[in-house]
């Protein structure tokens, strides 16, 4: 196979999958042909990014056809992290389904949720590769459609009602979206990103060009769930499933982020977003209610997906946060923080599915003396924690060191400050569960309860174990991360 | 192996003891050896780096990159030999002194007990060796979480708002203070080195200069300065070796040691005296002095006495920094040890009475020196150490800081030097007296001769009591390991 057909497979491989999955009745065949797929495009992804870092741009034309007029999938440095983010997280997350989801989903819709599964991977993995602005539409509707349905196969009657909710908020998104691509394809004619960044230069001092901007914007922070469009992921990711929970934290908002940056940086360029557009103050005190809002919420949280979900808006607003300085650091911060945010809320989000397991409920009340029963569980629910306070050594605390170096930067003492006390209301959340996990002594009844399965352990600590990695190793993370900033600000070194 | 291993093998030893104890510290006599000798070990491998940083050597190793140019590094320096000697030897002690306790008073989950501690030795340790700011901060991080589960211990609902406090406030300082001062100074100067005569000078102006040394100043929690002094009475909740080497030695040390360094390797003495950006920090200092002295009289609970007491001590090394000239940063540094010595045996005294009488409070404790003649005895040595009396070897860090304030003219610290020994004296006496010579009808009923505390107890009573006055007599190992400091 010739390596240029690889951007394609990294998007093909799960559609084709996807159908044919549908077709393998037993539950287990299903999800041994899901999680060998995921780890195939996890190994693509891997091979893509070394040869983006080594050679630049990655161009492939659908079909033939030349770019501007056919449809170019075009990878660098920024998407070609993001695929490996999406891709990692799929494929430790594969693995894990199989006894999380016979506990949660009935045994006949199983070979339905792996197909599902494999869709919204297409179509996740689909809005990165793409350099084409419709198809990232037709994307993120196949990715948005298969979450509406593996949430809504959460096991309580609540995963419904939050699948319809997502929905409606979702739909609203694409459609606001599609009426910003569709304005500046009246305006320019073109389709393809690259050419559109071109042309859009000849009449950014148009009204219309304006008002895409702010279309596509709302439309993507909606898919981001920044406040104060947020309100769909509380409860979707309390009442989906636990590993689509995790899936979705870890990777859905990311691709969200990552649509930020392409348009706000690639298509826009900086200085129509941020000098002839006002979109640093618009962005900037969004992040940081985002950020305090959603701390504070989790504090009085005591389910604790919902708790983590509400952090998870929190910690969007870290990633906005590091948009919104439209500076070097800021960027890096922002993207180093999508990798280290994947791994520790995938992490937190896989260790509390173990929980559901073993505990039936995630609860905090049911959490009393759990440390002792499911030490290894436990132990990953609190490095998870620490990271998002963000101790130092693990990776929480990089990506923190680069948006707050951003804000002194800047000049922005408050921001600084504000990013600093996100962290301490992190302590705050995460100090409640180490409290009642440890120190208050396990009721009578505890006895009998377990550790929770190796299969499901196993990955959990991958995820937590790297987001540690992460925060020693920072040279990986932090050089791609720069590398994207640069690609980003169109000033490579 | 090179003394540049003997750093390794410094962090790996807890950190490997730690692991052992996991794994093998179901059996109570196992857990006890292995304790003994990871602390033994630990001393050893701290000693053994005395000769070559005596010699002027600098041990220094480096392990990856946290960002370009800054790294995660180990570098030992005079004052931290110093600090790493004294908390590695006392934690041989307190190690002895913590079998006894625990085989008299109980308890469940002594293995995490353990465990924590010697995870506390291993950031104690990477704290003292630390190369840059950055490797001291993790470290100082490191040593909040690792004795926070020891505050905690005993689970009850006081021991969980204590430990609540205490993470509170240290957290929220370092993190909200210390580290935004750390980023700042890393975006201003493009370092985090520790270099002698700072690394600010003509990076920043004299203003920002002001601003850092207040940001990193009530940034390190640890050190206790007023008004971020509260965790530290929090903090007794703990059981007493804890109190003991963590709350009297290590953590709160490791809080001024930090701002000893920044005096030293960040903002440099020179710039302190010169630009008087510093002298805010005396009037902070000298209050938290005597107020601290003033809340301690009124205690009726000894160890909440004997926080208050470390409190308004702490700050006699914050003082001596912020007077910042040789003789008064000699006084600081000796004070880090000749304190240690001093407040580690006090605490050592108020468990061995809970141990032996399960008594708290000041007031219970009458005659209680004919019962307890060697307990009381360490007490009252520890005691006149603290008010600066010699023989004992806190004379000599209160002489050179006294002389430090003379050679710079501050009568005002002089003063307040003078006012918290009277005070000192004002605390301590009253319990000694209550001790061994009780008021008048209080005379216990049964005088039923000597009730000691465990033997492992009072042999490290005593060891700590007669380090105070070794120190005394021989202070000449300190004075030369620190004298390159301060380039006497």
């Amino acid at each position: 196979m010739s390596a240029g057909a690889l951007p394609i497979l990294q998007v093909v491989l799960p559609l084709i999958a996807a159908p044919l999955c549908v077709l393998l009745r037993r539950s287990g065949l299903a999800w041994a042909f899901t999680t060998l797929i995921t780890w195939c495009l996890l190994a693509i992804s891997i091979l893509l990014l070394i040869r983006v870092m080594a050679g630049g741009v990655i161009s492939y034309r659908l079909g033939g056809w030349a770019p501007p007029f056919g449809i170019e999938y075009r990878l660098d440095a920024v998407n070609c992290f993001v695929l490996l983010i999406i891709c990692v997280i799929a494929a430790v997350v594969a693995p894990y389904m199989r006894q999380s989801v016979a506990r949660e989903i009935p045994a006949p819709r199983h070979n339905i949720f792996y197909a599902v599964y494999l869709l919204a991977l297409t179509g996740l993995l689909g809005i990165t590769a793409t350099g084409d602005a419709f198809n990232i539409y037709v994307f993120m509707e196949i990715s948005s459609l298969a979450s509406y349905v593996l949430i809504a196969l959460g096991p309580s009657r609540q995963a419904r009602t939050a699948a319809f909710q997502y929905l409606i908020v979702g739909t609203i998104g694409a459609t606001f979206l599609l009426i910003g691509i569709g304005l500046l394809y009246t305006m320019t004619g073109t389709l393809n990103l690259a050419d559109l960044s071109l042309r859009i230069r000849e009449v950014s001092d148009m009204r219309p060009i304006y008002a895409a901007l702010a279309f596509i914007t709302i439309g993507v922070l909606v898919k981001l769930a920044l406040f104060p469009v947020h309100i769909w992921l509380p409860n979707a990711y309390t009442q989906a499933p636990s590993a689509i929970s995790a899936f979705l934290a870890a990777s859905a908002t990311k691709v969200g982020a990552y649509l930020l940056l392409r348009f706000i940086f690639t298509l826009f360029g900086v200085e129509f977003s941020f000098e002839q557009m006002p979109l640093m103050e618009i962005l900037m005190p969004l992040s940081l209610i985002a950020i305090l809002v959603g701390s504070i919420v989790a504090i009085f949280q005591n389910n604790l997906k919902r708790l983590f979900a509400y952090s998870s808006i929190g910690q969007i607003g870290y990633l906005a946060l590091g948009i919104s300085f439209g500076s070097t650091s800021g960027l890096t911060g922002a993207i180093v923080h999508t990798f280290n945010h994947a791994m520790m809320k995938g992490g937190i989000f896989l260790a509390l599915g173990c929980l559901v397991f073993r505990a039936g409920s995630v609860d905090l009340s049911t959490l009393h003396g759990l440390g002792r029963r499911m030490p290894f569980t436990m132990a990953a629910l609190i490095m998870g924690g620490l990271g998002l306070i963000g101790v130092p050594l693990t990776s929480g605390f990089v990506s923190k060191w680069y948006l707050v170096q951003a804000a002194i930067e800047a000049d922005l003492w408050p921001v600084a400050v504000l990013i600093l006390f996100g962290s301490l209301l992190a302590l705050i959340y995460v100090g409640r569960i180490i409290e009642v996990a440890f120190f208050r002594p396990p009721p009578a009844d505890l006895q009998a309860m377990r550790e929770a399965p190796l299969q499901m352990l196993i990955p959990t600590w991958i995820l937590i174990a790297s987001s540690v990695y992460f925060g020693i190793h920072t040279d990986i993370t932090v050089s791609v991360s720069e590398r994207a900033a640069e690609v980003l600000l169109g000033t490579p070194s | 192996m090179t003394t540049d291993d003997l750093i390794y093998l410094a962090l790996a030893i807890p950190v490997a003891g730690a692991l052992l104890l996991w794994s093998v510290g179901r059996i109570q006599p196992v857990r006890e050896g292995v304790s003994l000798l990871i602390s033994a070990g630990l001393f050893a491998t701290v000693a053994a780096l005395v000769p070559a940083v005596m010699s002027g050597a600098r041990p220094a190793v480096s392990l990856f990159e946290f960002a370009p140019g800054l790294p995660f590094a180990f570098e030992v320096e005079p004052l931290g030999m110093l600090f790493a000697l004294l908390a590695s030897f006392l934690w041989v002690i307190t190690t002895i002194y913590t079998i006894g306790y625990l085989r008299a008073n109980g308890g469940p989950h002594q293995t995490r007990f353990l465990i924590c501690f010697s995870l506390a030795l291993a950031s104690v340790i990477g704290v003292a060796f630390a190369g840059n700011m950055l490797t001291l901060f993790f470290f100082y991080e490191a040593l909040t979480l690792c004795t926070y589960p020891l505050v905690t211990h005993s689970g009850t609902e006081t021991a969980r708002q204590g430990g609540r406090r205490y993470l509170a406030i240290l957290l929220s300082t370092s993190i909200l203070l210390q580290l935004l001062a750390i980023l700042w100074t890393w975006v201003a100067t493009g370092t985090l080195e520790f270099r002698s005569g700072g690394i600010l000078s003509g990076k920043v102006s004299e203003p920002v200069m002001a601003i850092l040394l207040l940001l990193y100043v009530f940034g390190v929690g640890k050190a206790a300065l007023m008004p971020f002094h509260g965790w530290l009475p929090a903090a007794m909740v703990a059981p007493t070796p804890v109190s003991a080497l963590l709350h009297a030695v290590a953590v709160v040390k490791a809080g001024v040691f930090t701002i000893a360094k920044l005096g030293l390797y960040i903002f440099g003495l020179d710039n302190l005296r010169e630009f008087a950006i510093s002298e805010w920090l005396l009037y902070v200092a000298g209050a938290t002095i005597l107020i601290a002295s003033l809340i301690a009289l009124r205690q009726d609970n000894l160890k909440r006495l004997l926080a208050y007491s470390t409190v308004s001590q702490l700050s006699y090394v914050v003082i001596g920094v912020a007077i910042a000239n040789a003789h008064a940063v000699m006084g600081a540094t000796l004070h880090i040890a000749m304190h240690g010595f001093a407040k580690i045996t006090l605490f050592f005294c108020a468990g061995a009475i809970i141990t032996a009488t399960r008594k708290t409070e000041i007031s219970q404790l009458d005659g209680i020196g004919r019962t307890m003649p060697v307990t009381m005895g360490a007490f009252a040595i520890g005691s006149f150490s603290l008010i600066g009396l010699p023989p004992f070897s806190g004379a000599w860090s209160k002489y050179y800081l006294v002389l430090g304030s003379l050679d710079e003219g501050y009568y005002a610290v002089l003063a307040v030097l003078l006012a918290s020994s009277l005070l000192n004296a004002l605390y301590f006496l009253p319990i000694v007296m209550r001790a061994f010579f009780p008021t008048g009808g209080a005379q216990p009923a049964a005088v039923s001769g000597i009730a000691e505390a465990p033997v492992m107890q009072l042999v490290a009573i005593s060891i700590t009591a007669l380090g105070s006055m070794v120190l005394f007599a021989y202070p000449q190992l300190l004075f030369n390991l620190l004298r390159p400091l301060v380039g006497m």
